[in-house]
């Protein structure tokens, strides 16, 4: 079974988020980087299929050079290839990172055998300077026959834009069902469909797709590994193929980032121990409820 | 501006989160162009391109006929229309509570193909309806199904979505200003939309439920979309409803438990109070990351949002990823050890000492003052 799931490299905030000078990005000298969780839940279970079925986890993310340490880590947990389209310092949004990915899947699948497939976006040189037109509809597509991957994995949505699309683009793009919030997947022991659920409003989903077919997963769908010494050392020496990916326009611009007002209360301090449980207990009572 | 807004149900009537999301779209659809709503030459919108996908019901009146006489061409000028799009059948659609937010049309999505949740489906009928109208916008909430049927309609339409908006207006035709949430609400975005119609979540957490000045008489028509096989192959299957007690999300009183609490064995004292006060347990990512409690319990972003009246933060140290899933608590108290703790800038009160010390002496006290009452 080949396997591809998409990595986000996003900050590690902790208690607070602040905002570069410029407005324009999460200040991230104090703190480091990491994967989005949702996604670090689909390399495990992808890494999961892989070990059931054999075959392949191929980890890709779309981010500055730096985001090689994050397909490394995901390396460790177990995926067995890494790739890193590269971009420019932008900030890439849906429309522009699913395409990245359709065009990078369309490189891999053309090889001299697969069939010409559809480019709705040749790649043209000054591509960033054209305005900002809507792409050609691509929900048509049909199911690419040279798709390389049975399964593609993605996090439902990355933990700074919650953008919550690129994977559903990407499926349109190939012509392949599409299912997101995914909590549980079982993939039959034929590898040719999938039976997905996921809880919404207290009541359980269910969906049957055929494979392949794009999966988007929330994390709780696992409990991924601590990776392992072997794991980390095999990262390490890993090659990352690099690609740089064509730039697709879209209308959104972000104008800057702020922090919501009112972040900076500061709660009264009841007491101290076991000694603040009068003042405690006369609180929820007057929340109403001790009753 | 006309907008068109996905009605989620929920029992008979429309669920919380429709309500949020259509006191949303009316708001855009009566906010006023600042720079005047004249449409700019050679902004083709993509859905002029295209074919009408679905067929009106013969029987009742052709969409958009009801419209006002200026801003057809794209839907973006003119008086502020809210039009609520619901699955189901006609009779089903619940016209009391949309007439009371202000929507003007209903539209019901009527298909033999159609028995439940079936996200591309939904998409392309909105997108087409959206086409036909033509819409403005289209607004749903930001929940897994709207956030769903929304990115299905952006990869139909190859236009972008803006997800989890706060606000959004008009700023000159084809052009919205809005205001929307990044790390689940922590952090604010604001953006220029260039888009037509513009497709939009909203965060239904920053929205509050607000019914027209007055109710509008709504009109209610069968819209019958055709769909291709492909926007049928992912459809819902519903299992029985989950009857276990009181859940995470709608909890009156949430007891959390975070990297404080120790250790797997250390909850059962949390609980005893959840217990007490009617309430249930929840937990910060570090818990569950760890497996000392199942990710169903988690509080957070990539958790459970919950809305009690009162959350007891134990042991929690407060990481933006917890709290962007208790911000909606009315009141947060919190027990800490660390003065300094984010959390004692998050929540409202706080008692600063070991969880293990206060809440059996809370505990205590609660049964003491019972057992006297």
């Amino acid at each position: 079974m080949e396997v591809l799931v998409c990595v986000k490299r996003v900050p590690m905030v902790g208690g607070r988020i602040v905002v570069t000078a410029d407005g324009q990005d999460v200040d991230t000298r104090m703190s480091g980087f990491t994967v989005s969780p949702h996604e670090e839940c689909a390399v495990e279970e992808a890494v999961r299929l892989v070990e059931r079925f054999g075959g392949r986890v191929t980890v890709l993310t779309l981010g500055p050079p730096a985001a090689a340490d994050q397909l490394r880590d995901m390396l460790a947990l177990g995926a067995s290839r890494a790739v890193l389209l590269e971009s420019d310092g932008r900030e890439w949004g849906p429309i522009a990172t699913a395409g990245a990915i359709v065009d990078a899947m369309r490189g891999a699948a053309s090889a001299p055998s697969a069939p010409a497939a559809p480019a709705p976006s040749a790649p043209a040189a000054p591509a960033a300077s054209a305005p900002p037109a809507p792409a050609a509809p691509a929900a048509s597509a049909p199911p690419a026959p040279g798709c390389p991957y049975d399964l593609l994995l993605f996090g439902n949505e990355a933990a700074d834009t919650g953008d919550y699309q690129v994977g559903v683009r990407v499926a349109h793009a190939l012509g392949l069902p599409c299912v997101t919030g995914i909590k549980n997947l079982e993939v039959a022991d034929d590898g040719a469909s999938a039976r997905a659920r996921r809880e919404y409003r207290g009541t359980e989903e269910v969906f049957d797709i055929p494979l392949p077919a794009v999966v988007s997963v929330k994390e709780g769908i696992n409990l991924p590994r601590y990776p392992s010494l072997p794991g980390r050392l095999r990262a390490k020496r890993a090659t990352i193929e690099q690609q740089v990916p064509p730039w697709h326009p879209e209308g959104l611009r972000k104008e800057g980032l702020r922090v919501p007002a009112g972040e900076s209360k500061r709660a009264e301090i009841l007491g101290h121990g076991a000694d603040a449980v009068p003042a405690l207990v006369a609180l929820l009572n007057e929340f109403g409820v001790l009753s | 501006m006309r907008v068109l807004c996905l009605i989620e149900a929920d029992g008979g009537g429309v669920a919380d989160v429709s309500l949020r999301a259509l006191t949303f779209a009316r708001s855009l659809a009566d906010a006023q162009t600042a720079a005047g709503a004249v449409p700019v030459a050679g902004r083709e919108s993509w859905l002029h391109e295209k074919a009408p996908s679905g067929v009106p019901d013969a029987a009742t009146t052709p969409p958009g006929s009801g419209a006002g006489a200026a801003g057809e061409a794209d839907g973006t000028d003119g008086a502020g229309e809210v039009i609520a799009v619901v699955f189901g059948g006609a009779d089903a659609v619940p016209v009391g509570e949309l007439s009371a937010y202000g929507v003007s049309d209903a539209y019901a999505i009527e298909s033999p193909h159609l028995g439940g949740y079936a996200p591309q489906a939904w998409a392309r009928a909105l997108a087409g309806l959206a086409a036909e109208l033509p819409a403005g916008a289209v607004v749903a909430a930001g929940t897994d199904h709207g956030g769903e049927v929304m990115a299905h309609v952006g990869a139909i339409t190859g236009l972008p979505v803006v997800a989890n908006c706060v606000s959004a207006g008009p700023a000159g035709a084809g052009t919205l200003r809005l205001v929307r949430q990044r790390w689940a609400g922590s952090l604010l975005e604001d953006a220029v939309l260039e888009a037509s119609p513009a497709l939009l979540t909203v965060a239904v957490d920053a929205v509050a439920p607000a019914e027209a000045d007055a109710p509008v008489a709504t009109t209610v028509q069968s819209y019958r979309p055709e769909f291709a096989d492909a926007d049928l192959v992912v459809r819902a299957a519903e299992s029985a409803e989950r009857s276990t007690g009181v859940s995470l999300a709608t909890a009156r009183v949430v007891v959390g438990g975070g990297r404080g609490v120790g250790g797997p064995d250390g909850f059962g004292v949390l609980e005893e109070l959840a217990g007490l006060l009617g309430g249930v347990l929840g937990v910060s990512r570090v818990v569950t990351s760890e497996g000392w409690r199942p990710h169903k319990q988690q509080v957070g972003q990539t958790g459970t949002r919950i809305s009690p009246e009162l959350y007891l933060a134990c042991g929690i140290s407060g990481a933006i990823q917890h709290m962007a899933g208790c911000q909606s608590a009315k009141h947060i108290v919190a027990v800490n050890t660390d003065p300094d703790a984010p959390i004692i800038g998050h929540a409202d009160y706080a008692v600063i000492g070991d969880l293990n010390q206060v809440i059996p002496a809370l505990i205590a006290a609660i049964r003491a003052r019972r057992a006297g009452a």
